[in-house]
């Protein structure tokens, strides 16, 4: 079920094609201001990504009962209810990360990219889709997090993953990573407008990217079309 | 003479690629003081220019490439070069190679190319180089050392040099010391008072003569002053952005110097310190960043010149003309907006003059 080409479209929507961050260019609020360092953005892109499934689920099931002209204000209620449990939930059981991303847990409710999914998908689509659309779409938020927070972290600090453990428990000490040793420091990428500057390289990177794949799309078609159209002129001056 | 023909109907006069002309003398204007400075800080000090220019002029290149735009037409219009030289003289002389390096990919990549190349950007890229290089790197960005009389023998070799610049300085804390500005914003914040604390360190004709630490084109006013003359003088630039930068830095610090001499610095001491004069008349002067009208461009240098005096009496850093500088340029579009130069044939508002028979 999960490889018909509906799904296959929303798994490649939400992690390249239509990313919230890269296409999107949404939500650069907490963007900008937790990617410090890779740890940081990954916790930010988990909290996002419960909070994403569950109101894309949540809006997806009651989406027969919101009266159209008061939609926006009641999903932002449930988003708000369930920001609140994962608010709760991760003061209770990953305090450190808490601590430390704060104030943009609350602000989780007004993350615009959460409310556009629940406008644009859940409050269109049936549950398991809108479930699959959340989980692929907080999964490209969390992938944009963490590549920017690593770019950041690496060039700021010349670390990866610097505190995982103390964040995520000690199992994760692993991730941690000394890139360069001795580094002196960029300390212009951990403010935000490094935060900015990284952002608008990546972004760049990923259209150039896309530019690559449609051109070679583009000469494959251009490929396959030829030889039809070359024959019969062949036959003709023969 | 009375005789002498005139022909006013076809456009006889030939003009030269404006941009490198342009270019050429801005170099030209600022090559007394950039040689006066190689001279008092040694070797290392044409080492990193030479860096910079050169990372500056490959970086250029290199977008360029990017860009699938010419690469030998662009670079040959100097613009590179004479953005590696700017930032370079507001460099301390004895900073590492990478410094020069990463400051011209600052300025190039993101200040100019970024934006779309020449012409385009909304920020001087020297300046954004520099406060980008001054937030990233501040401990390299304000180790200042002292300079010497030409040629002395307490100037470091060339090879002590080279490693100065490879390697890094040895006895750093020896050599090294405060800017007059640096060591005027530590008195003040020890609550010491002013004309004892800089007395015999600093005086005003060693400030005016390159006497003193400070960044490479800080070494000589008279002749950065020199530079700006011939730029006037061949209309590369015009006063009014310079005139009024500088008269609105001489009328705060006369008016706070006269008010309090123990908690302001003396407006001589203002004008001929840290980067005023060449940011007055190389930096703010630049055509792309400042606006077009002539009371716009007298809105800029007021402005430059109050965020200066500003940033140097109360903000956390000991000169302000880099910080300033960008600030204005982001004001730009909006004093261009407002105040616009008068077309040929129209009123300043832009309404079609009457036709007089």
């Amino acid at each position: 079920m999960f490889f018909s080409e509906t799904y296959r479209k929303i798994t490649r929507d939400g992690l390249w094609d239509n990313n919230i961050v890269f296409s999107q260019n949404l939500a650069l609020c907490p963007l900008l201001a937790v990617t410090g360092t890779a740890t940081n953005g990954l916790g930010m892109g988990l909290a996002t990504l419960v909070v994403m499934i569950a109101s894309n689920g949540v809006i997806s099931v009651t989406r027969q009962l919101i009266p159209n002209e008061v939609r926006i204000p009641v999903f932002v209620l449930l988003i708000a209810s369930l920001v609140t449990i994962v608010d709760m939930v991760m003061n209770a059981w990953l305090h450190e990360l808490y601590k430390v991303l704060g104030l943009f847990i609350p602000l989780i409710v007004t993350n615009c990219a959460i409310l556009g999914r629940a406008e644009s998908f859940a409050s269109r689509n049936e549950l398991k889709q809108s479930l699959w659309d959340g989980l692929m779409m907080g999964l490209g938020f969390t992938i944009a997090l963490v590549a920017l927070g690593a770019a950041r972290e690496i060039l700021a600090a010349g670390t990866l993953f610097a505190n995982a453990s103390l964040l995520l428990g000690s199992a994760f000490s692993f991730m941690e990573m000394t890139i360069i040793p001795n580094y002196k420091g960029f300390l212009l990428t951990a403010l935000p407008p490094g935060g900015f500057i990284m952002l608008g390289f990546i972004i760049a990177g990923k259209r150039l990217i896309d530019a690559k794949r449609a051109a070679i799309a583009k000469a494959k078609t251009k490929v396959d079309v030829l030889p039809a159209d070359v024959e019969p002129l062949v036959n003709t001056t023969a | 003479m009375m005789n002498r023909l005139k022909l006013n109907s076809n456009p006889h006069a030939k003009a030269e690629s404006a941009v490198s002309d342009i270019m050429r003398q801005v170099i030209y204007a600022l090559t007394p003081a950039t040689l006066f400075g190689i001279c008092v800080y040694g070797w290392s000090a044409l080492f990193l220019f030479i860096i910079t220019v050169a990372a500056s002029v490959g970086c250029e290149a290199f977008c360029l490439r990017l860009a699938r735009k010419p690469v030998k037409p662009s670079l040959q219009d100097m613009s590179a070069v004479l953005t590696g030289w700017l930032i370079a003289m507001t460099l301390p002389p004895h900073a590492p190679w990478w410094i020069g390096v990463v400051g011209a990919a600052l300025a190039i990549i993101i200040g100019k190319h970024v934006y779309g190349g020449l012409g385009q950007n909304l920020f001087n890229p020297a300046m954004l180089a520099r406060v980008g290089l001054l937030i990233a790197f501040p401990v390299e960005m304000t180790t200042w050392v002292a300079s010497y009389p030409w040629f002395s023998p307490e100037l470091p070799s060339f090879l002590e040099s080279l490693k100065i610049t490879f390697v890094g300085i040895d006895n750093i804390d020896v050599v090294s010391g405060a800017t007059l500005l640096g060591h005027v914003k530590t008195e003040l914040s020890q609550n010491h008072l002013l004309p004892q604390s800089i007395d015999g360190l600093f005086t005003i004709a060693d400030l005016w003569l390159g006497a003193t630490r400070g960044s490479l084109g800080e070494g000589c006013q008279p002749l950065l002053l020199l530079g700006a003359f011939w730029l006037l003088h061949k209309e590369i630039i015009r006063w009014h952005i310079p005139v009024s930068l500088l008269a609105t830095v001489l009328i705060l610090s006369s008016a706070f110097y006269s008010y309090d001499s123990t908690h302001y610095l003396s407006p001589l001491l203002h004008l001929g310190s840290g980067g005023l004069i060449l940011t007055a008349f190389f930096i703010a002067t630049d055509y792309v960043t400042s606006p077009n009208a002539v009371l716009g461009q007298i809105i800029f240098g007021i402005g430059c010149g109050i965020l200066i005096f500003v940033i140097r009496t109360w903000g956390a850093y000991p000169e302000g003309a880099g910080f300033a500088v960008l600030l204005m340029n982001s004001v730009t579009p909006l004093i261009d907006h407002y105040i616009r130069p008068r077309i040929y044939g129209r009123d300043h508002k832009g309404k079609p003059l009457e036709v007089v028979d």
